[in-house]
């Protein structure tokens, strides 16, 4: 399992609070047995809105197509559980995401995927969209080891993301399960002192 | 027995920079606790985990890619909602991507040895619905689901959370999860609801006030008289919304209405086993002295029916209310409130009552079992009227059994009576996954639990959340009315 020190890569400034996972891909797309070709249809709606509106979403604004580092508001990711959401930002090409907040179960699911998520306070988070917006050829640095976030060359600002979580990225055991078939003689225990496994017949 | 801190009429304690103690959360966490990792977070021990059609097919593909088993498939159950079609279930399905989920799901179970609950067993439906049903659903267990509402199953007193694909997989071939520790938060509210007003309505006016993201971090815990009093179903509409506030679950202290709702479900307890399960889920209850690290208060008194006008489930406003000003959010949210107006096409100040619906949809997780059917049917009969010539309304069954119950009171003629097709059992228009979806702009009159963007299968389309009871009105009237009217005019009468 590989260890995740730092992402680098160009940004892509994701403007709004409360995405919630069915506007990051809407249910229809989720009728399917596997996670391939989700990519081409992240936030599939709101593009399309956009474009009748005449305006050009993020995700289909040349400016930003080929970025790396997603960089949203509060509550990214809120809603569904489906991992089919976290999954399509990685399909169409994101590595890390920053961000003000995301729900607990999308940031489960990036851990699990590999795709570390960091929180930045409102200020620097819009310091970083202006950047970006202002020259999207930029690099963003996600350094999860440093817990930091480094963008334009100097720029910096301190990231938070929980430590257990972190600990996942530099040991490389983001992928939990080989870890956790390594305890199933415990879980085997713990499973036997838990009355109703064995049906309440103790 | 122990006694619960609200019934004795004291507040919780809070704590003090620390860990609630003495929790059900806590109990349920440490019992299950098969060792902590590297990490620090810990391998947790899954007591029932369910799976359904969309979110499990990946999981099982990767137990083959790595050659991985399922070494307790008795613990995991398996049924199909989101994408049944609720009108014809003949297969194959007209949806053929449809109909390739559901041979994948068959496959997987038969594969790995899991039990599924097929259309026409009779345990059919919504999983949130079913697990409780069948009694699979006990306090003091740990419940998890490749689905965020999975916080339902917490109304038994479990600890129960949705996860993604990739921690189905892990739950399929170890049992257990990579979790870290949540906090928990103490809801309390106390009084009795006023006429008119459901549990659903509860759940709206906490979320309006704690907001979306309000319960990131946390586990919450319902207390109080009014959480007491109220039977298992309403329990479960409530529990089932906790996620809408951003915590993980949600859970009630297992009580007798509890035990009261198990006894004689199929995969309960049963005889010599029955005492000592009731014992150690009493034991399971928080402590009267338990600390919490966080408590908040509401009055039961001052709920109001309330409806969504907005695209998150947190813009939740009395029925007799306006469109909320901008400036009454947090600045932080004003970006949010003005997409909120444009998309749904509100202003400000404008009353909710009284705004146009074009479909009324009764169902979902959230209330589509017997309880809320019962009060629908209670509105249509008090009203006496059609469903509105503009409107298209229907009402799905959460379960099969919901279903045989229902039409065994004879609800169902009464609903086709007055104009509602009934339906089968899933998940139906919650999500839209299947046949059942809003069309271009249309307006719903919903009783599921989200009204983002798009919910409801139309990209434009506009979902007003509320109480079974109110969908049935504005079903009737054509529009947004006050059930208390409707329900007043019957006193009278
Ligand atoms: S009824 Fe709605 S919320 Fe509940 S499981 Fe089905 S789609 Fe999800």
């Amino acid at each position: 399992m590989s260890r995740i020190l730092s992402v680098s890569g160009r940004g892509v400034p994701l403007r709004g609070n409360d995405i919630d996972t069915d506007r990051i891909i809407p249910a229809r797309f989720l009728r399917c047995v596997t996670f391939d070709g989700l990519g081409e249809h992240a936030f599939a709606d709101d593009r399309k809105q956009l474009t009748a509106a005449g305006k050009t979403h993020t995700f289909d604004d040349a400016r930003f197509v080929g970025g790396e580092v997603l960089v949203v508001g509060g509550n990214f990711g809120c809603g569904s559980s489906r991992e089919h959401a976290p999954q399509a930002l990685q399909k169409w090409g994101i590595k890390a995401v920053v961000g003000v907040s995301f729900s607990e179960i999308f940031f489960g699911n990036t851990v699990a995927m590999g795709m570390p998520c960091v929180r930045l306070p409102q200020a620097d988070i819009e310091a970083v969209q202006a950047a970006i917006e202002a020259d999207p050829r930029i690099q963003v640095t996600v350094d999860i080891e440093h817990l930091e976030v480094r963008w334009n060359g100097g720029k910096k600002a301190g990231a938070t993301m929980p430590e257990g979580a972190r600990k996942q990225f530099l040991t490389g055991q983001w992928d939990a399960t080989g870890e956790l078939i390594e305890g199933i003689g415990q879980v085997r225990i713990t499973s036997a002192k838990l009355p109703y496994v064995a049906g309440f017949a103790g | 027995m122990l006694v619960s801190a609200a019934r004795v009429g004291t507040l919780p304690r809070l704590t003090r920079g620390h860990m609630s103690k003495g929790t059900l959360f806590d109990k349920v966490w440490d019992t299950h606790t098969v060792r902590t990792l590297p990490s620090g977070q810990t391998q947790l021990f899954i007591g029932l985990h369910l799976i359904h059609e969309v979110t499990s097919p990946q999981a099982f593909a990767m137990l083959r890619e790595r050659k991985l088993s399922v070494p307790f498939p008795e613990r995991t159950v398996a049924t199909v909602d989101h994408i049944v079609p609720t009108e014809s279930q003949a297969r194959p399905y007209a949806d053929g991507l449809a109909e390739e989920m559901m041979l994948a799901i068959e496959r997987n179970c038969r594969e790995f040895g899991v039990r599924l609950f097929e259309p026409g067993s009779g345990k059919q439906g919504v999983v949130h619905i079913i697990a409780p049903e069948q009694g699979l659903t006990q306090p003091g267990m740990t419940v998890a689901c490749g689905d965020s509402h999975t916080a339902t199953h917490g109304a038994f007193g479990a600890i129960a959370f949705g996860i993604g694909t990739s921690q189905v997989r892990d739950v399929l071939a170890t049992q257990t999860l990579s979790m870290s520790r949540l906090k928990v938060r103490r809801i309390q509210v106390d009084g009795q609801l006023k006429p008119g007003v459901y549990a659903k309505d509860v759940i709206l006016h906490v979320l309006r006030k704690l907001t979306a993201k309000g319960g990131v971090g946390f586990a919450y815990e319902f207390a109080g008289s009014c959480i007491d009093a109220m039977s298992m179903e309403e329990r479960m509409t409530i529990c089932n919304m906790a996620i809408e506030g951003g915590a993980r679950c949600g859970y009630v202290n297992p009580d007798d209405t509890t035990f009261a709702y198990l006894k004689g479900r199929e995969y309960a307890p049963k005889a010599a086993a029955w005492e000592q399960a009731v014992a150690w889920w009493r034991s399971m209850a928080s402590d009267a002295d338990a600390t919490f690290d966080d408590v908040k208060c509401f009055a039961a008194g001052d709920i109001e029916p309330t409806v969504t006008w907005g695209i998150s489930p947190d813009h939740g406003i009395g029925v007799q209310e306006s469109i909320p000003a901008k400036d009454t959010f947090a600045s932080d949210e004003w970006q949010t409130i003005e997409e909120a107006y444009q998309y749904m096409d509100l202003r400000p100040g404008q009353a909710i009552a009284g705004v146009a619906i074009d479909v009324a949809f009764i169902g979902s997780c959230t209330n589509g079992r017997i309880s809320d059917l019962r009060e629908a049917a209670k509105v249509i009969t008090a009203h006496g009227g059609q469903v509105s010539k503009r409107v298209k309304a229907f009402i799905v069954p959460g379960s099969e059994a919901v279903k045989v119950a229902a039409e065994a009171e004879g609800l169902d003629k009464i609903f086709t009576a007055h104009g509602f097709e009934w339906r089968n059992a899933g998940c139906s228009m919650c999500l839209a996954m299947n046949p059942d979806k809003l069309q271009g702009r249309q307006v719903s009159a919903s009783s599921s639990n989200r009204n983002f963007k798009g919910r409801q299968g139309s990209p434009s389309g506009r979902t007003l959340l509320m109480s079974p009871a109110m969908v049935a009105l504005a079903a009737l009237e054509g529009k947004v009315c006050d059930v208390r009217e409707v329900l007043a005019k019957k006193a009278k009468a």
